[in-house]
Formats: C-alpha cells, structure tokens, sequence
C-alpha cells in the first residue's frame, strides 16, 4: 500500500519528471534569490544552461555557512506574503538556521509525511502519538500536519514526563509512535517501571529518527515494545522529517526523490560518487518554494543502496547515517557544535579555554552531556555554594543557546589532557 | 587578629583527598585545623597549617588551586553550653555564620572554634571584648 502513486514510478517518467522541477526551481531561484543569482553568476551558470536532470552537477554547492551568512531570511525566494510558517534549528541567535514555507510547501511536506505513516502501516484509523518536540523544531509540527493528511488521529502529546505519555497511550488507544529512537527506549523502560506489558497497548508500529541509532536500538526497541520499528531522515534545511523513510522491509530509507534529489558525493573533490559508494549527502530540492536548496551539503554520510526494494517503491534508498563530516553531535534530537558551547564558557568571566565535553548514552537512556569545566585561580570560591551557582549559571546559559539540557562539571587545573594542535574536546562514548 | 585559612579545591574522586594532604606532609607542614565541604562532584578542604606560606607554595607547585580565607578563631568553653555562649555572642550583633569548624587540639582547656563570617574585620570589633579571640600565631602553635 502506497499513499501516492509517485512511490512507483519508473525510471524514465522519474526523470523527466525530475528534470521538469529542477529546470523550475533553478529558474525560480535565479529569479527571486539575490544570493542564488550571485551565486550562479560567479559560477558562469544561466538557468538555460541546465535543461535535465543530467545537468543537476554543473551547479555550485550550498552550505550551512551560506544559510548563517544570510540569516534570517536571505536565501528565500518568495516573498514573506507568500511565506506561511517559519522554522529554526538550534543554535546561538547569529547562528540559528531559518526556514519557511509557502503553503504548498506545508501541504507538499504534509503528503510526505503520510507517506511515511502508511509506509508504517498506517491508515486513517491510527492513533498517532506524536512525542516530537513542538515549536521552532520541525519534529512536532511536521508529523502533525501528516498525520492530518492522512486522516489518522494525532495526539499532540510532544516529549518529557514518561509516565503520563504511558497512560496516554493506554487509555487513548495510540497505536503508531513517532519521537527519538532514544527516547522509545526511555519510554519502554516506563512503561515496564509501571507494570505495563506491551500486550496492553496497542501500539505495533514506531517512526524514529532525529538522531543516529542502530540496528542493535532498533532490535531491542522492537523487542520492549512488541512493534516494527522505522527509521526516518530529515534535516531542516531541506524540509524537516520526511525527506526519506524505511518501509517495511526495513532495509534503507527511500528518498523522495520525486521532491528531492540525492547525490552522494566526495567531501573533500565535491566530485560525485556511483551508487553504492560511502560519501557526503547532498540534497537539491525540487518543488519547494519557500527556501528552494540547490546542492545543499548535509555533512551526513552514508550511501545508496543499489538495487531495487521489494516493497515495489522505485525511489533508491539510502543506508542509514554513518557519521558526520563536521564535528556536529545530535543530542536528543538537537544539534549542537561544540563551537557554541565554547562560545558560552567564554563569556563567563574566568573560564578558562579548557573544557570537555563528554557525550553519553546510559542503556535503554537518553543522551547526557557533560561539560567539564577547569576550575581557575578566578573561578575558586571558598564557598560551595558560589561555585555551584557559578555551576548552575553554565548549565543555564548553554540549555537557553543550544536547547538542550547538560550538567556543568568542575574539575581541577589541568587535569583536562592538553594536546598538540586540535584539540580533542569531545568524547563520545555512546554505543549506537 | 585574623587567621589565615587555606581552602583547595579538588575533585571528589577516590584517593584525591589522601594525595593533597600528602603534600602537605611530605613539606614538614602541621595542619591544626581541617573540614571538607563536598558535594557530589567535587570537594573543599579547608585548612589551618603552622606554615600557610610554605603550604601554598607546595600545593600550587602541583597545580592545585588554593585559595586564603580570613577566618576568627575563638576559644569556647568545653562544657555543654559552651559553644551556645558564644555564638549568642555573634547573634546578637547581628553576625551570620557561614561556616565554622574545631581545631585539633584544645587550648589550655578550652577548645578552639573557626568561625567564617562575611566581615572578618568588622566582627572582631563587634566581638573582642566578650569573647576569647586567638591570634593566628597562636592557633599555628596550639
């Protein structure tokens, strides 16, 4: 069961269709975003230059920097009239990354997220328990408009207070859950806290993602809740969640390629690689409106698996994520440099440039995050409780920047190892 | 009047307490007076030696920090009530007591109290004349 029947075209209809949005979207860019002329103009490029999807390689590359670099709004190519809804990913003010949708983008990203819900088996008789944050994240609000696509029944329940979220879940019938695959693990060891089997609920199926997991998680996640567990991708920039999803074979995430183009590519040459092959991700969106993306770098790695699905969608698939490219972490669904946590311990007089941050994943947990911090001859207070304030003040500033919660620890002089050249700050001991 | 209080920083993990005051040692320092504040990540001495300069030089020579304090020592009877007599004494001046911690040995037959208050100075005028303040040679040699 598909939700559109665009899940199964063949290849030939796939490329003209492809080509037919990309010649749009290259023309629309040029059109009515400065920066994109700018770019292609530098580039020696004119829109008539690309006429097929062939061509989707002779255009320049976007980065997260660009999207800084012309915060909030400068990469936009329609109007704020037209422009129904904003996002951000987290990150300090200056850094934020800004999004927004024209309503056809809300409704396009809508349909694909329904996509995805019917991929878990979803019909419009599913109760989905929605537990992705609500706000500035795409998470919460993309599932929800999908859901509503669908016709299915959401519960806008967003995360935090495990127990509560059980009770939901039983007395409301949910039957498909969508939040972090971390967080289901959470969830699952609150509800056997509370003396619930899965066999009281009726849950048999799961959409995760936000962050990295395994297919160990995805075992063990199956496992404690009796359901199949789906592995789904997105990133902001593109779209939010929904740019790609496993079905039931639960072998690779198929790209809707019909809305976004998918290259892997060398990140080092930006030379594209066959299928198959381990590289970079990079995207090219080809009917969004609001923020259109042309070759935007994801710093995901990962591959196509090539070869065709036996659920009879035609859209390759890509492997589920390796790593980074960059030294970004994703912390219960957030992302966070570790550039902007320094950037908070620098501006708190007395800090010294000596810190570590130590990323960890308790079993069945959720990711915790440590800043260690060396306490300095300015810092030291003879009272305990100056120091735990100077502590608290830290945990504070870091959660209201980067929208997630860590634990400031200090720690004596040098007693973070000091290294030649970069140094390694981040140590991750997460078993994903 | 005052008596110089050095106050370290370390980390509350096992044996750490053990090798900061083994420092001190192996420097021929005596210490008179000690209290650990903890919490659960990390741990404050505070401490009165016979040599706090010599004691800062050895600790900071292995990058420890360490910090000095004013503290007041007060000698308190070593009776029941003894300790109330006196801290009646700074209530009713309106002193706060942030802290306070007993030295080793007594003084003649009187204990010696540590007391940490926010105006070390400002306190002993307020107090000298009703209670028995030591000077700081004279808790080093107790």
């Amino acid at each position: 069961m598909f939700y559109s029947k665009e899940e199964a075209l063949g290849q030939a209809e796939l490329e003209s269709l492809q080509s037919r949005r990309l010649i749009e979207t290259v023309r629309r860019v040029y059109d009515n975003a400065p920066f994109y002329k700018a770019k292609f103009d530098e580039a020696g490029i004119k829109p008539a230059d690309i006429t097929s999807a062939a061509d989707l390689n002779r255009l320049p590359f976007t980065t997260k920097q660009d999207l800084r670099d012309n915060y909030p709004y400068g990469l936009f190519a329609a109007p704020m009239s037209e422009i129904v809804r904003i996002h951000a990913s987290s990150g300090t003010t200056g850094k934020m990354t800004v999004v927004g949708y024209t309503k056809n983008d809300i409704e396009m990203w809508a349909a694909l997220i329904a996509r995805c819900l019917v991929m878990a088996g979803a019909t419009k008789n599913d109760v989905i328990h929605n537990c992705y944050g609500y706000g500035l994240f795409t998470g919460g609000l993309g599932m929800h408009y999908g859901t509503e696509k669908l016709g299915a029944t959401v519960i806008p329940v967003s995360a935090g207070n495990s127990r509560r979220q059980i009770k939901i879940m039983q007395d409301f019938g949910s039957t498909i859950l969508t939040c972090t695959p971390s967080y289901a693990l959470n969830l699952a060891e609150t509800m056997r806290e509370m003396g619930i089997s899965p066999e009281q609920l009726k849950l048999k199926a799961g959409i995760f993602g936000a962050e990295p997991w395994s297919e160990n998680m995805r075992r063990d996640i199956e496992k404690m809740w009796g359901i199949d567990a789906l592995d789904i991708y997105g990133l902001s920039e593109i779209m939010g969640p929904g740019v790609a999803c496993e079905c039931m074979e639960k072998h690779g995430l198929h790209v809707f390629e019909d809305h976004f183009m998918p290259e892997i590519i060398d990140s080092k040459t930006g030379k594209p690689l066959p299928d198959g092959e381990s590289g970079e991700l990079v995207f090219t969106t080809i009917t969004k409106e609001g923020i259109p993306l042309i070759r935007y770098r994801t710093r995901d790695i990962t591959r196509i698996i090539p070869g065709k699905c036996a659920c009879g969608r035609t859209f390759r698939r890509i492997e589920r994520l390796s790593g980074r490219t960059d030294d970004m972490l994703i912390i219960r669904g957030v992302n966070v440099f570790p550039s902007e946590i320094e950037m908070v311990l620098m501006s708190v007089e007395g800090v010294e440039p000596h810190y570590r941050i130590i990323v960890d994943r308790a079993e069945h947990g959720m990711d915790t995050m440590e800043v260690q911090v060396e306490v300095s001859d300015r810092l030291f207070s003879d009272e305990i409780k100056v120091l735990e304030a100077l502590s608290t003040r830290i945990e504070k500033e870091i959660h209201s920047v980067l929208g997630v919660a860590v634990t400031v620890k200090m720690v004596e002089p040098r007693s973070i190892p000091r290294s030649e050249g970069k140094a390694k700050r981040i140590i991750d001991k997460r078993k994903i | 009047m005052k008596v110089m209080q050095l106050s370290v920083f370390l980390e509350n993990r096992e044996g750490r307490l053990a090798e900061a005051v083994g420092l001190v040692a192996e420097a021929g320092i005596n210490i008179r007076a000690l209290s650990l504040a903890e919490t659960a990540d990390f741990g404050v001495i505070r401490m009165i030696v016979d040599t706090p300069d010599k004691a800062i030089t050895a600790l900071k020579a292995k990058s420890i920090i360490v910090k000095t304090t004013d503290v007041i020592a007060v000698e308190v009877e070593d009776k029941p009530g003894g300790l109330k007599k006196v801290l009646d004494v700074f209530h009713s001046q309106g002193i706060n007591i942030e802290y306070m911690y007993a030295c080793v040995e007594k003084n003649n037959s009187n204990a010696v109290m540590l007391l940490r208050v926010e105006n070390p100075e400002a306190a002993l005028e307020k107090v000298k004349d009703k209670v028995k303040i030591l000077k700081a040679e004279e808790v080093y040699e107790i």
